[in-house]
């Protein structure tokens, strides 16, 4: 929901980015207020990945300029564990294997950071049972998932309604959702979208990233991003996302000033 | 932020151990020839079959050529250039803990093994071994109710002779190899456990090795009996003072399960390993048996490997009694320039036995780490069956791990399987653990903790625990 007079708490300023030698991110504005919901679609390959993985504090990207924001602190001068401690959330494109590592005491543990961070007691084995078996139905996952090693072995939408689970455990004020609905059938996506509207508060933002008008139809978007070669090249309401579905991206690749992508050259 | 020079730096803390206790001693001559045999057989009083026991194992010795075989790779040892006989001066037998040395229980104390009345673990004996000479040996009283002997070689040679003379040297005859030959010569101490028949050993039994000496080699020897239908749980915990020379530890290890008899035998082995130059640390060359003799016997050998700058030591299985079983679950972490080769034989002589063999390798800095297992199936093994998994972890780019499965079949009626695999920590891993609060540090001892714990379910409840924290200290580079 849009209220001009709401807090910005995630605001990225003219951020860009590397890889090695490879220009990734060629400058990305984008300000969030609180209670809002951002879209981000574009090609494969538009540096969407990314930015969510910068915005988290992934190791293997530089930033070369520009700032984040995050609640007014320099988001970029924290190691990833302390973003995520704050309230920042990225569910993972392509969650990670961890095998040996008990997906019951990998959520334990990561929950009992945020909780610290927030002040809050942390929790035991057994009050983190009672709570995680209430945040499970959320999304309605097999308990049986929770005496695995985190993620190994899970199918593709198991591995995702785990990262929202995740995020039903952390509550993040910003949560960054990486392709979240890829691979999941029609179900899947409902429990999933349902879940994400549920956590939605007024003090919180979610960023969802997209091909899809199905999950836009399950989650409103206040705001539709386009990026291309490492920017934002258009920013419209929920009615440009149905445009994108309708007529893909090459009308955007026609306006003035959207060529040269870094990705062609 | 460089996650591979950062999981490096975690990798080496500070040696908690590497303290020296100021004590007496009386040490022979460095050197090593007859006359220094027969000289620590007088010290010690024995009888003479164990003088002859000792100066056949010297002939045998000097013959014996260093094995080079292992991928390890260290400067020649000087065997001349080492005491072989020291000990603490005001050690002799005591009759109590009163009269033992109290910068020994000191000692002791420091490295969390309280000794003294009020103060000892509840439900486990302890043998404190110091230089290879045990000072004292806890819950002697309560164990003998059982008729289990719990005591130093040293004594049980003068109050059990008979059992000494039958079983010493029975499962590693002195000349099985180089070091065993050179132990076998001129062992200093250790412990003896007897287990009478149909007894379940009330408590934990654990010998605790402190190498206290920089120039002095360490001989200790430890030989474990369980009678028909015995069992009993051995633990084993080793340090040492942080030198900058290296110290000789060979010792011997022989375990004998009669028919239905149980032994566990576990090892925490942190040795000072050098620092991160390579300098100094023990040389630590196990010679490590266990017979089945018995039908349904089992041994069962777990061990966590973490100190040593060289460490060349394969705890081995012979299972002739039928249907008997050997296990070996082992976790070997090396760091900078630690050299470990380590592993099992599992030699299936009886019908129907059965081994198991998990090995989980760590290799970090500059080590290398290798594992060497021999399965041999002989030809009366009738339906032997034997399973092994080994498993690599490398954190970083400098470290080797490197796998040696050896497999002899003389029976086509058995069934051997083997699995394999190496992995690293990788960036990704460690950033979706950080991603979700947890700190780098954890994030790494997490998957350290998650890649070896099938083997630290194998081992006695407080080991377990005390095992994950020495692993996640050694790879905490904060701490300390
Ligand atoms: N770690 C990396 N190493 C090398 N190239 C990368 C890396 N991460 C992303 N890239 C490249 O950056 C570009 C953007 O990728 P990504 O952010 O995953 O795009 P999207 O999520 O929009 O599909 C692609 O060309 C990709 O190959
Ligand atoms: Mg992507």
């Amino acid at each position: 929901m849009i209220r001009q007079d709401a807090k910005v708490i995630l605001d990225i300023v003219d951020l860009h980015a590397r890889v090695e030698d490879q220009t990734i991110l060629n400058g990305v504005n984008l300000k969030v207020r609180a209670g809002e919901i951002h879209a981000v679609m574009g090609r494969n390959g538009s540096g969407k990945s990314t930015l969510s993985k910068i915005i988290a504090g992934h190791p293997a990207y530089d930033v070369t300029s520009g700032t984040i924001y995050f609640q007014g602190e320099n988001l970029l001068a924290m190691e990833p564990e302390e973003r995520a401690r704050v309230g920042i959330f990225l569910g993972f494109q392509y969650p990670i294997e961890i095998p040996g590592v008990s997906n019951l005491e990998f959520l334990r543990v990561s929950t009992n950071a945020r909780r610290t961070q927030l002040g809050l007691e942390e929790l035991d084995t057994f009050e983190f049972e009672d709570l995680v078996n209430e945040r499970i139905k959320l999304v309605q996952m097999d308990p049986i998932f929770l005496n695995r090693s985190v993620n190994e072995g899970f199918s593709g939408g198991e591995k995702k309604r785990n990262e929202i689970l995740q995020m039903a455990l952390l509550e993040p004020i910003v949560a960054i959702l990486d392709e979240t609905d890829s691979g999941l059938d029609i179900d899947a996506l409902r429990i999933v979208s349902s879940g994400v509207n549920q956590l939605a508060k007024p003090n919180t933002a979610t960023i969802l990233i997209t091909h899809y008008q199905r999950l836009l139809n399950e989650i409103t978007p206040d705001y539709v991003h386009v990026m291309n070669a490492g920017r934002i090249i258009r920013t419209g309401g929920k009615k440009l996302a149905l445009e994108l579905e309708k007529s893909g991206y090459e009308w955007l690749d026609a306006e003035p000033g959207n060529q040269g992508g870094l990705n062609h050259g | 932020m460089n996650s591979e020079n950062s999981v490096g730096e975690l990798v080496s803390q500070p040696y908690k151990y590497g303290f020296v206790t100021d004590i007496e001693t009386e040490k022979i001559e460095k050197g090593l020839n007859e006359e220094v045999v027969r000289l620590i057989s007088s010290k010690k009083k024995e009888p003479d079959f164990l003088l002859q026991f000792r100066l056949k194992a010297f002939n045998q010795w000097k013959k014996m050529k260093e094995p080079i075989w292992a991928n390890l790779g260290y400067p020649e040892i000087d065997y001349q250039d080492i005491i072989y006989y020291a000990a603490p001066k005001k050690i002799e037998k005591k009759e109590s803990l009163e009269e033992v040395d109290p910068k020994l229980l000191e000692t002791f104390d420091k490295l969390g093994i309280p000794l003294s009345e009020q103060k000892r673990l509840s439900n486990v004996a302890v043998d404190a071994v110091f230089d290879s000479v045990s000072i004292a040996t806890t819950y002697k009283e309560k164990l003998a109710e059982y008729g289990v002997i719990f005591c130093s070689i040293g004594e049980a040679v003068n109050d059990y002779p008979e059992l000494i003379e039958r079983y010493i040297g029975s499962v590693v005859p002195s000349n099985d190899n180089f070091f065993a030959a050179l132990n076998s010569a001129v062992f200093s101490d250790g412990s003896f456990v007897y287990i009478p028949k149909g007894i379940d050993c009330p408590m934990e039994l654990s010998s605790y090795f402190r190498i206290n000496s920089g120039d002095t080699g360490q001989f200790e020897r430890t030989l474990i009996i369980a009678e028909e239908g015995a069992s009993v749980s051995y633990l084993e915990g080793c340090t040492a003072p942080m030198f900058d020379t290296n110290t000789l530890h060979a010792a011997v290890v022989e375990l004998v399960a009669l028919d239905h008899a149980s032994i566990k035998y576990s090892t925490v082995q942190n040795w000072y390993s050098g620092n991160e130059h390579g300098i100094g640390g023990i040389y630590n060359f196990v010679t490590k048996r266990g017979h089945c003799r018995g039908k349904k016997s089992k041994i069962s050998w777990s061990q966590v490997e973490t100190g040593s700058a060289i460490t060349w030591k394969y705890p081995s299985c012979i299972l002739q009694g039928e249907d008997s079983i050997g296990e070996f679950y082992s976790v070997a972490l090396t760091n900078n320039q630690q050299k470990a080769d380590t592993g099992t034989k599992m030699v299936h002589v009886g019908p129907r036995t059965r081994s198991t063999i998990v090995s989980k390798g760590i290799s970090a800095g500059h080590s290398s780490n290798s594992y060497r297992g021999l399965v041999q199936i002989g030809s009366k093994a009738l339906g032997a069956r034997n399973y092994s998994q080994c498993d690599s972890m490398l954190i970083g780019d400098q470290a080797e791990a490197k796998t040696y499965p050896y497999i002899r079949s003389q029976q086509p009626q058995s069934n051997i399987e083997h699995e394999a695999s190496t992995c690293r920590i990788s960036e990704d891993q460690l950033f979706y653990l950080q991603s979700r609060g947890i700190g780098f540090e954890e994030a790494v001892s997490m998957m350290v903790s998650g890649f070896c714990r099938d083997v630290f379910n194998q081992l006695p409840m407080e080991f377990a625990a005390e095992a994950d924290k020495l692993l996640a200290l050694k790879l905490e580079g904060s701490v300390g």
